[in-house]
C-alpha cells in the first residue's frame, strides 16, 4: 500500500523482538495486552491477600495471623485491587479497544502510552516491597486516614510514592484516552455515532485528571506531616483530621465511578450484541453517565457521615448521593428495554452481562440504603460496608470486565474461547459470589464492624460460610485462567465478526486484530 | 489494693448484670432498638429495604421475562425499537419521586439525631489506642472518670481458653447510666481517631483527636447494651469494645455513691492521662 | 470502508517507532521513590538511591525531548498531532490546576472551618482553653497569645514578586509576537528577558524564605500556617523551575533556528504553562500573603 516516502510512518514494523518488543513498544494492542496481564497478576496477589483475611476470619479467635498484620494485609488488598487490578485492567481494555473501536492507527501518543503502563511494575513493586521493610507495609486502611497514616513505619512511605506514581500513570493515561477519543475519530464518527464504551471512557478519563492530582496532594499533605513537621492532620498546629477525609473522598468518591463508568460501557456493547436489537436509548445513556459524573462531585462526605458533621451538611450529602440513584436507574431499565423483545442468547460474555445487572443492582440498592444518613450512622464501618462494595466492585466492574474480556477475546486471540468452561467460570463465580458476600449484610446490621482480625461470636457461622465461598470464589477464577490460556493457545477460529449480533468496527477487522489496524482512516457513514 | 479498689464500685455491677434483660445477640437485622432513634433508624432501613425490594422484583421480573421468552432458540425475532423519549422521562421522574419519599422521613430522623440540647447528663468519653476514659461531665456522677479496657482474657483470644458468651464485648469497668434520661456524649480522641458505636442506641460518633464531637441518647429500658470502637485505629482496634449498664435511677444513685465512697478509684482516674 | 483515497495518506497519524526512552523514565521514577522513602526513613542507601534516580529521568527527558524537537523539525507531526499536543497541554494544565486546588482547599477549610472550630464551644471550653481564632495561627498548642512567628507581609518582595511575574508574562508575549511575525530578535530577547525575570522571582523567593525560616521563625511546623504557606508557595515555585528551564529549552531552540510562524507549539505550550504559573501566583498572592 504504502509507498516509499512514508518509510518513516511505517518505522514501527521494523520494532525490536523478543523482551525488548514489550519494553520499548508503542502499540496499542501490545500496551493493552500488558495492562491486563498486569492487572490479572495483582488480581491474583490482591486475591491472596483477601483469601488470608478470609481465613482468619473463618472462625473467633486469632489463628492465621496477628492483628498487626491483619491490617496490613486489609489494606494491601483495598489498595492493590483498586489501584493494581481494576483500574489498569479497564484502562487495558481502552487501549485495546478504544483505537478499534474510533477507526484510529493507534493511541493519540503511542510513546507516551508505554510510558504510563511501564510506571504500573515500579508503583505495584514499592507497595509489595513494603511487606518487607522494618514496620511492614501500611496498615492504615486504603483510605489512609490520618492521623493513623501517620503513626505508620516506612511501609506507608512506599505505599505514598507508589500512589504518586500511579497517579502520574494514570494521569497520563487519561489525557492519552480524552486525546484519542477528541482527535482520532475516522471521518463519519461523530461523537453522537461513537460506541458506548467510548463515551464511557471519556468521562471516566476527565474523572481520572480531576481526581488523581487531588489524591496526590491529600497523600502528600501525609507525607509532610509524617516527616517535614507540618499540622495539616493535627488540632494542635491548627489543622484537622477530618479534613483528610475530605480531600481523600473528594477523590476516592468519583475514584468508585472510575471503576464502574468503564463497565456501564462494556456491558453497553455487550447487551445489545447478544439481543440482536440496538442498544435502547443511546442519547440517553450519554446523559446518564455525564450525569453520574457530574453529580460524584458533590456526594463525597457521604463516607463521612459518621464524623459528626453539621445537620446541613448531613442533609446536603444524603439528597446528593441519592439523586445519583437516578441516572443509574436510567442505565439499568435502557439495558432492560435493550433486552426486551431481542433474540437473545446467552454465551458467557452475555451471561456475565446479564449477571452484572442483577447483582450490581443490588449493591446499588445497598448504596443508596447506605446514603440515608441515619442508616449509615448504624451500618457506617461494619461489614455492611464491605458487602456494598463488594457488590459492586467484584459483582460489577470485575464481572463486567470478565465480560469484556469473552466478549474481545476473540478478537484478540483469533480463537473463541471455551464456550463450556465460560459458563462453567460464570455459574461458579455468581453462585460462590453471593456465598461471599450476601452473608456481609447480616453481619453488618448485626453489628459486626469491619477492618477487625478477630470478632464476637454471634457473627461466627455467617463467618464460616463466607470464608468457604471466598476460597470458593477465588478457585473459580482459576477457570478463568485456563479459558484465557487456552483461547492463546488455540480452539475455534474467530470469524472477524466473531459474535453474530456484534456491531462496530472492531469486527471489520479481521480475528485476531493484525497488529497494525485502521492505517487508512476508515469512512463511518 | 489499687487493684481491688479500682474494681470495687464495679463488682455491684457486674455481679448484677445478669439480673437484667440481656437481648438475645443479633444475627440477619441492626439489634433490636432501645432509643427512638434507634427506632426510627430500624424502621427506616425496614421502609427502604422494602421499597428496594419492591423495585427489585419489578426491573428483574421483566428483565427475568425477557431472558426466557425472547430468546433466540425459542425462535424470537428481534424487534428494532431502540428509542422512546416518553419512557425515558418516565423514568427518570418516577424514581426521583420515589427518592423524595425515602427522603422525607429521614431527614426528620437526620434532624432528631443532631439536637443535643437540655441534657440531663453529660459524659466525656476519649478513644486512646486502645481503650475509652469515661468522664462524668455534668448531672448526678459529676467528676466520675474511669478507663474501660477489654476484659476477654488473652487465653480465650488465642484459643486456649474455651471463649465466653460476650467474647470481645465485655470491659472492666462498663459506662453506667440511668434509663429515661437523656445522655449527651462528648466524643473526642487522644491519639487516632476511634468511634464510639452502640449499636442498640443507634449511636455512632467518630471520636477526633483535638476536636470534640457530640451525640446523644435516651435509653427507654435497663439492660446491658454492648458496641465496638468503629474506626480503624492501629493493632488493638477489634478489642476495644463499649459496654453500657443502663439502670433504674436509684440504682444509678447508689452507683454514683460507691464511686464518691472509693477514693482509689478516683484518685486512680485522676492520673488518666486526658 | 476502506477509502484510501479520501484521506491523503500524507495526512496519516505519526505513531512514533519503539523506544527505550519510556522504560527507562519507569526505572528512574522507582529509583526516585524507593530512594525518597529509605531517605526520609534514615537509609544510608537512599540519597544514591534517590539521585540516581533523579539522574536516570534528566536522561531520559532530554533523549525523549531530544527526540520529539527532532521529529517535529524533520515535519513528522501533521496537523492533528499538532492539535492532539494542544489538547494535552490543556489538560495537563487542568490537572496541575486540580493539584493546586487540594492544597488551596486546605487552606480554605483551616482558615474558614477548622480554626474557628477549635476556638468555639466545647472545643475551645474543654480542649484549648483560651484559643481565639485568628489568621495567621499556629494553632492552640500555644495558646498564650504569643506568637512565635511573624507573618509574612504581602507588600514587601511578594508584591514586587507579583509585578516581576505579570512582567514576565508581558515579555513572553511580547516575544510570542516576535515570533508569529518572523521577528527573530525579538523572539530571542523576550524570551531571555522572561528567563531573567523568572530567576529573579525565584532568586528573590529563596531570600524570602531564608527571612522568613530564620528570622521571622516561620517553619513548616509553625502550625496550620506555616504548613499551607510552604507548601503553596514551595510547589509554585517548583513549577515556576520547571516552566523556566522549558523556556531556557525554548531560547535554545529559537537559537537553534527551531519555529515558524505557522508551528511552533513547543514554545506555546511553555508559554501556556509560564501563564498558568502565573495565575496560580496571583491566587496565591491574594489568599496567602493578602488577605
Ligand atoms: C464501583 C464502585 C461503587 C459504586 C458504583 C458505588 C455506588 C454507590 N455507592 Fe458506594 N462505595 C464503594 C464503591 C461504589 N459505590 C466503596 C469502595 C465504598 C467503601 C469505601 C471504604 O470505606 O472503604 C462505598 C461506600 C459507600 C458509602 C459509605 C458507606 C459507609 O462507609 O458508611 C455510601 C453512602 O452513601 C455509598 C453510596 C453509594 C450509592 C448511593 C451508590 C450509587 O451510585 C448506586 C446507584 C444504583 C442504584 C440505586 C441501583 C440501580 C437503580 C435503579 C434500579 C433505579 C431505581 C431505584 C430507586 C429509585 C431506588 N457507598
Ligand atoms: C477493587 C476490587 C476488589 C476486589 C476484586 C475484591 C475482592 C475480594 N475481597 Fe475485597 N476489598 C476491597 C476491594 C476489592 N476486593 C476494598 C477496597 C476493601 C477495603 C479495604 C480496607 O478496609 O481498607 C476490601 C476489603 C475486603 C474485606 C474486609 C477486610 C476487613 O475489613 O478487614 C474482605 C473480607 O472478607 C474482602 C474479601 C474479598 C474477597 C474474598 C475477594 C475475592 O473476590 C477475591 C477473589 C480472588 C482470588 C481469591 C484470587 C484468585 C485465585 C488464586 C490466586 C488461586 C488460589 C486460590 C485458592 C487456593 C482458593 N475484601
Ligand atoms: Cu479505636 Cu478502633
Ligand atoms: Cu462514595
Amino acid at each position: 500500500m504504502a509507498a516509499a516516502p512514508h518509510d518513516l510512518l511505517h518505522a514501527p514494523h521494523a520494532g525490536p523482538s523478543g523482551l525488548m518488543r514489550w519494553l520499548t513498544t508503542t502499540n496499542h494492542k501490545d500496551i493493552g495486552t500488558m495492562y491486563l496481564v498486569f492487572s490479572f497478576v495483582m488480581f491474583l496477589s490482591g486475591g491472596v491477600m483477601a483469601l488470608t483475611i478470609r481465613a482468619e476470619l473463618f472462625q473467633p479467635g486469632l489463628q492465621v495471623v496477628q492483628p498487626e498484620f491483619f491490617n496490613q494485609l486489609t489494606t494491601m488488598h483495598g489498595l492493590v485491587m483498586v489501584f493494581g487490578a481494576i483500574m489498569p485492567a479497564f484502562v487495558g481494555f481502552a487501549n485495546w479497544q478504544i483505537p478499534l473501536m474510533i477507526g484510529a492507527s493507534d493511541m493519540a501518543f503511542a510513546r507516551m502510552n508505554n510510558w504510563s503502563f511501564w510506571l504500573l511494575p515500579p508503583a505495584a513493586i514499592l507497595l509489595l516491597a513494603s511487606f518487607f521493610v522494618p514496620g511492614g507495609a501500611t496498615a492504615a486502611g486504603w483510605t489512609l486516614y490520618a492521623p493513623l497514616s501517620v503513626q505508620m513505619g516506612m511501609g506507608m512511605d512506599l505505599a505514598i510514592f507508589a500512589l504518586h506514581i500511579l497517579g502520574v500513570s494514570s494521569i497520563m493515561g487519561a489525557i492519552n484516552i480524552v486525546v484519542t477519543v477528541l482527535n482520532m475519530r475516522a471521518p463519519g464518527m461523530t461523537l453522537m455515532k461513537m460506541p458506548l464504551f467510548c463515551w464511557t471512557w471519556l468521562i471516566t478519563a476527565y474523572l481520572l485528571i480531576a481526581v488523581m492530582p487531588v489524591l496526590a496532594g491529600a497523600v502528600t499533605m501525609i507525607l509532610t506531616d509524617r516527616h517535614f513537621g507540618t499540622h495539616f492532620f493535627n488540632a494542635a498546629g491548627g489543622g484537622d483530621p477530618v479534613m483528610y477525609q475530605h480531600i481523600f473522598w473528594f477523590f476516592g468518591h468519583p475514584e468508585v465511578y472510575i471503576m464502574i463508568l468503564p463497565a456501564f460501557g462494556i456491558i453497553s456493547q455487550i447487551i445489545p450484541a447478544f439481543a440482536r436489537k440496538p442498544l435502547f436509548g443511546y442519547a440517553s445513556m450519554v446523559y446518564a453517565t455525564a450525569s453520574i459524573a457530574i453529580l460524584s462531585f458533590a456526594v463525597w462526605a457521604h463516607h463521612m457521615f459518621a464524623t459528626g458533621m453539621p445537620a446541613a451538611g448531613q442533609l446536603f450529602f444524603m439528597y446528593a448521593t441519592m439523586l445519583i440513584a437516578v441516572p443509574t436507574g436510567v442505565k439499568v431499565f435502557n439495558w432492560v428495554a435493550t433486552m426486551w423483545r431481542g433474540a437473545m442468547t446467552f454465551e458467557a460474555p452475555m451471561l456475565f452481562a446479564t449477571g452484572f445487572i442483577f447483582v450490581f443492582t443490588i449493591g446499588g440498592f445497598t448504596g443508596l440504603i447506605c446514603a440515608i444518613a441515619p442508616i449509615d450512622i448504624q451500618v457506617q464501618d461494619t461489614y455492611y460496608v464491605v458487602a456494598h462494595f463488594h457488590y459492586v466492585l467484584v459483582a460489577g466492574s470485575l464481572f463486567a470486565l470478565f465480560a469484556g474480556a469473552y466478549y474481545w477475546l476473540p478478537k484478540w486471540t483469533g480463537h473463541m474461547p471455551s464456550e463450556a468452561l465460560g459458563k462453567l467460570h460464570f455459574w461458579c463465580s455468581i453462585v460462590f459470589f453471593n456465598i461471599t458476600f450476601f452473608p456481609m449484610h447480616f453481619l453488618g446490621l448485626a453489628g459486626m464492624p469491619r477492618r477487625i482480625p478477630d470478632y464476637a461470636l454471634q457473627f461466627a457461622d455467617f463467618n464460616a460460610l463466607a470464608s468457604v465461598g471466598a476460597f470458593g470464589f477465588g478457585l473459580s477464577q482459576l477457570i478463568f485462567l485456563a479459558v484465557v490460556i487456552k483461547c492463546i493457545r488455540g480452539g475455534e477460529r474467530a470469524a472477524a465478526r466473531a459474535w453474530e449480533g456484534a456491531e462496530g468496527l472492531e469486527w471489520t477487522v479481521p480475528s485476531p486484530a493484525p497488529h497494525h489496524t485502521f492505517e487508512e482512516a476508515p469512512l463511518v457513514r | 489494693m489499687t487493684c481491688a479498689g479500682r474494681t470495687a464500685g464495679w463488682v455491684a455491677i457486674t455481679a448484677t448484670a445478669p439480673a437484667f434483660a440481656q437481648d438475645l445477640p443479633a444475627r440477619y437485622n441492626i439489634p433490636s432498638p432501645v432509643t427512638s432513634i434507634a427506632a426510627q433508624i430500624h424502621d427506616l432501613h425496614t421502609l427502604m429495604l422494602l421499597i428496594c425490594l419492591l423495585i427489585f422484583v419489578g426491573v428483574f421480573g421483566v428483565m427475568f421475562w425477557a431472558v426466557f421468552r425472547h430468546r433466540k432458540s425459542r425462535g424470537a425475532v428481534a424487534a428494532n425499537f431502540h428509542e422512546n423519549t416518553a419512557v425515558e422521562i418516565a423514568w427518570t421522574v418516577v424514581p426521583v419521586l420515589i427518592l423524595l419519599g425515602m427522603a422525607w422521613p429521614a431527614t426528620r430522623t437526620v434532624i432528631e439525631m443532631k439536637d443535643t440540647s437540655n441534657p440531663d447528663l453529660t459524659i466525656k468519653a476519649t478513644g486512646y489506642q486502645w481503650k475509652w476514659g469515661y468522664d462524668y461531665l455534668q448531672g448526678e456522677g459529676e467528676g466520675i472518670r474511669f478507663l474501660s479496657s477489654l476484659a476477654t482474657p488473652r487465653a480465650q483470644i488465642e484459643g486456649a481458653a474455651p471463649k465466653g458468651e460476650t467474647y470481645l464485648l465485655e470491659v472492666d469497668k462498663p459506662l453506667v447510666v440511668p434509663v429515661g434520661k437523656k445522655i449527651r456524649v462528648l466524643l473526642t480522641a487522644n491519639d487516632v481517631i476511634h468511634s464510639w458505636w452502640v449499636p442498640a442506641f443507634g449511636v455512632k460518633q467518630d471520636a477526633i483527636p483535638g476536636f470534640i464531637r457530640d451525640t446523644w441518647f435516651r435509653a427507654d429500658r435497663e439492660g446491658v447494651f454492648r458496641g465496638n470502637c468503629a474506626e480503624l485505629c492501629g493493632r488493638d482496634h477489634g478489642f476495644m469494645p463499649v459496654e453500657v449498664h443502663v439502670v433504674s435511677a436509684e440504682r444509678y444513685s447508689a452507683w454514683v455513691r460507691e464511686q464518691r465512697a472509693a477514693p482509689t478509684a478516683l484518685a486512680d482516674a485522676a492520673r488518666a492521662p486526658r | 470502508m476502506n477509502q484510501a483515497s479520501s484521506i491523503h495518506s500524507a495526512e496519516r497519524y505519526f505513531v512514533p517507532a519503539p523506544s527505550k526512552y519510556p522504560i527507562i523514565g519507569a526505572l528512574a521514577l522507582l529509583l526516585f521513590g524507593a530512594g525518597a522513602a529509605l531517605w526520609l526513613n534514615r537509609a544510608p542507601s537512599g540519597p544514591w538511591l534517590f539521585f540516581g534516580g533523579v539522574a536516570v529521568l534528566v536522561y531520559m527527558l532530554f533523549g525523549w525531548f531530544g527526540q520529539v524537537v527532532r521529529e517535529s523539525e524533520s515535519g513528522l507531526y501533521g496537523r492533528r498531532v499538532g492539535r492532539s499536543f494542544r489538547w494535552s497541554m490543556g489538560w495537563f494544565i487542568f490537572s496541575e490546576v486540580m493539584f493546586f486546588a487540594a492544597f488551596f482547599g486546605a487552606l480554605f477549610y483551616a482558615r474558614v472551618l477548622a480554626v474557628p472550630w477549635l476556638a468555639a464551644g466545647a472545643n475551645e471550653a474543654l480542649l484549648w482553653p483560651g484559643f481565639t481564632a485568628a489568621w495567621p495561627t499556629v494553632g492552640p498548642y500555644l495558646p498564650s497569645g504569643a506568637d512565635p512567628f511573624t507573618p509574612m507581609g504581602a507588600w514587601g518582595i511578594p508584591a514586587l514578586n507579583t509585578l516581576i511575574l505579570l512582567s514576565s508574562g508581558a515579555t513572553l508575549t511580547w516575544a510570542h509576537h516576535g515570533l508569529l511575525q518572523a521577528r527573530r530578535g525579538q523572539l530571542k530577547l523576550g524570551l531571555a528577558l522572561t528567563i531573567a525575570l523568572g530567576l529573579l522571582f525565584i532568586g528573590l523567593q529563596a531570600y524570602e524564605y531564608g527571612h522568613a525560616w530564620t528570622e521571622l521563625g516561620l517553619r513548616l511546623n509553625s502550625g496550620i500556617y506555616g504548613a499551607t504557606f510552604y507548601l503553596l508557595t514551595g510547589f509554585h515555585g517548583l513549577h515556576v523551575t520547571i516552566g523556566v528551564l522549558m523556556l531556557i529549552v525554548m531560547l535554545v531552540r529559537a537559537f537553534a533556528g527551531h519555529f515558524s510562524p505557522e508551528r511552533h507549539f513547543g514554545f506555546e505550550a511553555a508559554a501556556w504553562y509560564w501563564h498558568f504559573v502565573d495565575v496560580v501566583w496571583l491566587i496565591l498572592f491574594v489568599v496567602v500573603y493578602w488577605l
